[in-house]
């Protein structure tokens, strides 16, 4: 274990398995949506942390910007104006990133020995120097997150800030957030804090207010509290009930004996297309043919 | 389960492809998993706060280096100051932005000047600069200072030249500011309370 | 700030009412956040715009920009008129009794005094009636017609929920739901914070917006006490420090203010400023007027500065009139002024009606910018296209830029909205060549001496003998300066109860402006911040976050003007008899037993006097007592009155529908050439209101890459029935203009913004935030004070951003 800051528990595309005998923290971080108001200060800090930039774009008609996730924006802000109730508007401002599945269908996906992690306390990390651009990780994905980048055509998404809480502090998003819409802590705890929201916003009229939490990928250690549990799609289309791609289960059903089988003249070509010509993205038209 | 026919043939490929990659010895390495290291672990820390708004936040400046001599300390990031009553710690996207304020390629890095009629400034010294416009100052105060107004009264005004002071200064800077223009006799002055 | 930031998680009921607190000072408003969580506190939030502060509220209400005295009236119409008011507090601590002189009059919608061709009030009506023993005469009872209360509540009866909605446009119901939970607060133990910032501000009737407010506080009894008072959410780091050191056209140090041209006696200045108690047993602490201006005399002139020659008084410059910038650029639009000198400040985008402002600059002779960022007022002269369209071959004028250091760079102290001072450390070097602002100063004041010394000129006096004790002349250093304004003794300074003892010895600093004196034997450069720097030393540069009373008060963080009190008025937080109405936030009680105030803050009061000698808590006022009435200190008038925006959708005021002289602020001042710059709406149908957007600080953001990726662009934005009627869709481009110029933006089309029902007639708001200028890293765009009118505020001329008229198209 010396040659590494946080427990491993899970790496792509590897059948030794991780030691298990150590038992950290599970940690996770809160977004409560009835505190959020918008203001990006978690976009911003995200960037300055992790040394990114990503390009000034365009006003779009929307509040939304960037319009979305990139390589250099790891997180943004997703502002969606509802009417749940006649003549009373809501205006529901949504931190999008990556929400470290339990059970990470990017992690499931990655045919890159060690791409991809999953540390005991529950991050799901993307190391970049392994990976090879292939996109499954995307296609793995229940939330639609990581990127690839233009300009090494390597994944990117939310750590969260992987490097900052392997020394014992939190997250960058999480230490900015001016109105602590953005909470850390362990799960077991910040669940208990989200009761308490919860037990708030249904006095205040939210009498479906609840915590996102899905199942469907093990639970999350990125969790939300949403006023109107019972319709997260009102939340810029996050989904009610998440599941790891059918087509991570068909690499893992199809591909795998494939690879038992020998390898191929043409399947070699394939990989150094990839090398070579770069990575394609899997392009919105794909994306909602499979679902 | 749908699955089209290009994502089948993508799977495929480049499953097979990558994870043939290691049988044929063509692997990274072991792939080493290590988060990247912390980039404050010695960095020097200073107090400050905020300058935007006026909840007057404490933010920590960490720069490059331990304050020895030969180090530029650099200014690296910017944070809030978990000490602070009333940010405990947060910053707005202003606030959490600040390292790009002191180091945006837009602050003015020396003293430049723009002749009457010129389409473009040109260097000076600062030496140049504050002689040119005190003897300015001078000039215009002593043809339009009102020592005593058409009633006869002890006036001592100059309103020919104004100030507006940055309101994003010190107090001392303030402090200062005000004691210098009222003995020049200055009224046309002013800052951001109302802007 | 009458409280402060951390002292808002102490509320039961917040209104955000002329700000957006969420958006603009989002760290400060975690504590309404934290009320919430912790004290289910509720929050309202009354705007034209759904804004981000809306998006986290509980109630909401619409309102047309410049209407919130017909607003807040309609509020002080409901809790008299259904006796929901602190009464004892009312009864106690404010001018309810006082009678009102016979000849205060108020008539379709003027009051008494009015000069039309000056639009200017003679004052002289507006007063208390004096009794013979010199004190203002009351009425206990109440009942006498020409008390405060009776007057108040007969000119607030015409501002029914109906004329509410007529002026406001806000839903009947939406408006009595807002009085509902407000009335809520009347509780004792209640309590409502008001936080505003310039949406109260910035129109020609702002002053008397917040005073409204303020009314409607005292009229609940929640100003004083935790989680309650007026809290003004300052827009810069340090404008409230500025302010507090009397930056301003007419101020000195402390809101001590500059003599007028008559004023040529000195001990008449002194008198008409250190107030007389108006009620017996008052202290009104103003009438150590004399101790804080000789004091600063001192700081200033030091040994030129004498008993005899009036501690230079003459050297004073005195004033036939404001020169606030407004009247500056007027005047240069005049070609009366050669020289301005723009110290980290940016008028060419932040001032209103940029061709007026842009028009001046070319007039002048120089123009000096000091500031560490490149601003658009720097480069006015440049042609910069569609965006400055100037021709730089004929702007004579000379223009120097001066790099200046920026907060990492340099160490100080700000003052924050709750009167903080806090000190900073520098963390860096500056950039390139770039100096701080003390040492520019210096340079230019060292070398006018210099020049002043060797040939003489007009009135050096004071020039030469200004106090320089600096141990580098040329970077006078701010720990110097800092000890300067907090103040020490000359001389042994002594009790004045027992001269034998001796306070503070001869040469050292002051603990607070209790020391200062007024035969020169102390020096104080602003007495207001007098204790910030004493013997034990810096005190704004404590950082002990102890909170021992849970209430927030962290006494020994950095220091808070005055004396290191943290809520103003705290005394107002007990009864009569000193008990705090609400025990579980007890800032201050009466404790027999040692003779003294004492509590969680620094009582505001006069620390041993027992609640029974009946001095009243608004120590500042020589009625000891809260003003209703504001007497004569207003420009137009002691009640407010709702008067339209001087652009407006209405033709008339519906409070006086037959007086033109009505509609907009009479007592505004506005220039000739200006009036023809007002649009009307049948050319300018909508209603506009600028604004900051949370992603930026003013104009100087753009300029930072982080804050130019999240919020790239200019947009306006404007609701979606008006979008269907122009045809436009959300990321179309429109054209935005006033009578005074246009921009061009991209359209955000939202439901946050809808047409409200104005008289009768239907009335788009149409928003613009302000960011953008020709210079920076995000999208360049138009400055959006193009389209502003040159007029504000009668009383502080604080432009009218929030609210004038426009007409739109699609590109």
């Amino acid at each position: 274990m010396a040659l590494q800051s946080l427990d491993i528990t899970a790496r792509s595309a590897t059948t030794t398995p991780s030691p298990s005998v150590r038992g950290t923290l599970q940690v996770a971080k809160l977004i409560d949506i009835s505190k959020c108001i918008g203001c990006k200060a978690c976009q911003t800090a995200c960037m300055e942390w992790n040394d990114l930039r990503d390009e000034v774009g365009h006003n779009h008609g929307v509040y939304d910007n960037p319009r979305d996730l990139t390589d250099q924006s790891w997180t943004v802000m997703r502002f969606s104006e509802v009417e749940v109730e006649q003549g009373r508007l809501e205006w529901l401002i949504r931190k999008d990133g990556c929400m470290h599945c339990a059970e990470p269908g990017c992690l499931k996906a990655c045919p890159s020995p060690g791409a991809i992690v999953q540390y005991a306390n529950g991050i799901v990390d993307f190391h970049e120097e392994n990976c090879i651009g292939c996109g499954y990780c995307i296609t793995g994905c229940p939330f639609n997150i990581p990127r690839i980048s233009k300009k090494d055509h390597k994944a990117y998404k939310c750590t969260l800030c992987s490097d900052r809480v392997a020394v014992g502090m939190e997250p960058a998003c999480v230490k900015t957030c001016p109105t602590g819409a953005i909470v850390f802590g362990s799960k077991e705890d910040m669940i208990h804090h989200a009761e308490g929201r919860i037990e708030d916003l249904k006095e205040r009229g939210y009498g479906n207010a609840a915590l996102y939490d899905p199942p469907g990928v093990g639970g999350t250690h990125v969790m939300y509290v949403l006023q109107h549990g019972d319709q997260p799609e009102l939340y810029a289309g996050l989904p009610k009930d998440p599941h790891i791609s059918p087509l991570v289960g068909l690499w893992k059903g199809v591909t795998k004996p494939l690879m038992s089988l020998g390898i191929g003249l043409a399947v070699f070509a394939g990989f150094f297309h990839y090398v070579t010509a770069g990575p394609k993205e899997v392009d919105a038209h794909d994306e909602e043919k499979s679902s | 389960m749908q699955v089209t026919r290009r994502q089948f043939f993508r799977i495929c490929a480049a499953g097979v492809g990558s994870s043939s990659l290691a049988a044929l010895g063509f692997a990274p390495g072991e792939a080493l998993a290590e988060v990247r290291a912390f980039k404050l672990a010695r960095a020097a820390e200073t107090r400050n706060t905020c300058p935007y708004c006026s909840v007057g936040c404490g933010v920590l400046i960490y720069s490059l280096g331990d304050r020895s001599k030969n180090a530029h300390g650099e200014v690296m990031h910017i944070e809030g100051d978990p000490d602070h009553p009333v940010n405990r710690g947060t910053l707005c996207p202003k606030g959490a932005a600040l390292l790009d304020f002191v180091r945006s390629p837009n602050r003015l890095k020396r003293p430049e000047y723009r002749a009457p009629g010129s389409k473009a400034w040109q260097p000076i010294s600062w030496d140049e600069a504050f002689t040119r416009i005190a003897r300015l100052m001078k000039e215009d105060r002593d043809k339009n200072f009102i020592a005593k107004n058409d009633k006869g009264e002890t006036v001592n005004r100059w309103i020919s030249t104004g100030m507006l002071a940055a309101s994003a200064s010190s107090n001392e800077t303030g402090y200062l500011t005000q004691k210098i223009a009222r003995s020049l006799g200055m009224l046309a002055f002013d800052n951001q309370a109302r802007v | 700030m009458t409280n402060h930031w951390v002292d808002i998680k102490n509320t039961d009921l917040v209104l955000i009412m002329g700000g957006n607190a969420a958006e603009a000072h989002p760290c400060g408003f975690k504590w309404v956040t934290e009320a919430k969580a912790h004290r289910k506190a509720k929050l309202i939030v009354v705007d034209p715009r759904f804004t981000r502060s809306a998006a986290v509220s509980d109630y909401y209400a619409p309102i047309r920009a410049g209407t919130d005295i017909a607003f807040l009236g309609g509020v002080i119409n409901y809790l008299l008129s259904h006796d929901r008011i602190h009464h004892e507090y009312v009864k106690n601590y404010t001018d309810f009794s006082f009678l009102v002189k016979d000849e205060f009059a108020f008539e379709n919608g003027i009051y008494s005094g009015y000069n039309p061709e000056a639009r200017k009030y003679d004052k002289s009506s507006w007063g208390y009636q004096i009794g013979p023993d010199g004190y203002v005469v009351t009425d206990p009872s109440l009942e006498n017609p020409r008390c405060v209360y009776q007057l108040m509540k007969a000119h607030y009866a015409r501002y029914t929920p109906d004329m509410v909605f007529t002026i406001c446009g806000t839903p009947k119901e939406a408006f009595l739901k807002v009085c509902e939970m407000i009335a809520t607060t009347a509780a004792p133990d209640k309590t409502m914070t008001v936080m505003y910032a310039l949406g109260w501000t910035q129109h020609s009737q702002g002053s008397q917006i917040i005073r409204t407010g303020a009314m409607v506080q005292l009229l609940l009894g929640n100003i004083g006490a935790a989680g309650g008072g007026m809290n003004a959410l300052r827009g810069h780091s340090n404008i409230q420090g500025l302010t507090d050191l009397g930056l301003l056209s007419n101020l000195l140090p402390g809101y001590m203010t500059l003599p007028g041209d008559a004023e040529q006696d000195y001990k008449a200045y002194i008198d008409k400023r250190a107030f007389k108690p108006l009620r017996p047993g008052q202290l009104s602490y103003w009438s150590n007027y004399g101790k804080f201006f000789v004091s600063t005399m001192k700081a200033w002139y030091g040994d030129s500065a004498s008993a005899g020659n009036n501690w230079c008084y003459d050297w004073l410059p005195k004033l036939d009139k404001g020169y606030d910038i407004l009247q500056v650029f007027e005047n240069m639009n005049q070609g009366k002024m050669n020289g301005y000198i723009c110290q980290g400040f940016n008028p060419l985008a932040s001032a209103p009606c940029k061709i007026k402002v842009s028009t001046g600059l070319s007039k002048l002779k120089y123009l000096v910018i000091i500031d560490p960022l490149a601003t658009e007022t720097s480069e006015f002269w440049q042609n910069h296209g569609e965006y400055n369209d100037v021709d730089p071959a004929k702007i004579q004028t000379e223009v120097f830029r001066l790099p200046s250091t920026c907060f990492a760079e340099e160490d100080g102290s700000l003052v924050n909205s709750g009167r903080w001072l806090q000190w900073h450390w520098k963390a860096a070097e500056p950039p390139g060549d770039a100096k701080g602002d003390q040492e520019i100063m210096a340079g230019i004041f060292l070398r006018l001496k210099a020049m002043y010394k060797k040939d003489g000129g007009a009135f050096p006096e004071p020039i030469l003998n200004l106090t320089w004790k600096h141990r580098q002349p040329d970077a006078p250093s701010p720990e110097e300066l800092a000890r300067e304004f907090s103040g020490k003794a000359l001389k042994d300074v002594t009790d004045p109860k027992d001269p034998t003892r001796v306070l503070v010895k001869a040469g050292e600093q002051l603990n607070g402006f209790a020391e200062l004196r007024d035969d020169g034997s102390t020096i104080c450069g602003c007495w207001l911040f007098s204790g910030a720097w004493t013997e034990k030393g810096n005190m704004m540069a404590r950082r002990d976050n102890s909170d021992p009373f849970g209430i927030g008060q962290t006494l020994n963080w950095a220091f808070s003007w005055p004396a290191n009190r943290r809520v103003l008025y705290n005394r107002a937080s007990c009864d009569p008899n000193g008990k705090p109405y609400d025990p579980a936030r007890k800032l201050i009680a009466w404790d027999a037993a040692s003779g003294k105030w004492s509590g969680s803050d620094i009582p505001d009061f006069k620390a041993d006097s027992p609640p029974e000698d009946g001095m009243s808590p608004f120590i500042m006022n020589p009625e000891g007592v809260a003003r209703f009435f504001a007497v004569d200190k207003m420009a137009e008038g002691p009640f407010p009155e709702h008067y339209e925006p001087f652009e407006s959708p209405l033709a008339t005021n519906p409070l006086h529908p037959a007086n033109a002289a009505a509609r907009a602020n009479p007592a505004a001042r506005v220039f000739k050439e200006d009036w023809s710059t007002f649009g009307k709406p049948d050319k300018f149908p909508y209603v506009c209101t600028t604004y900051r957007l949370t992603e930026h600080f003013h104009f100087w953001t753009k300029h930072v890459r982080l804050n130019a990726i999240v919020q790239p662009e200019q947009f306006v934005e404007i609701d979606e029935e008006l979008a269907q009627q122009k045809g436009i869709k959300a990321g179309d481009h429109v054209r935005v203009k006033s009578n005074r110029g246009f921009i061009v933006a991209v359209a955000v089309v939202t439901k946050r913004l809808r047409a409200l029902e104005i008289a009768g007639k239907k009335v788009h708001t149409v928003g613009v935030p302000i960011h953008w200028g020709f210079l920076g890293l995000a999208r360049n765009g138009y400055i959006t004070n193009t389209l502003t009118p040159f007029v504000g505020d009668g009383n502080t001329q604080t432009p009218e951003f929030k609210s004038f008229l426009v007409d739109l198209e699609k590109v």
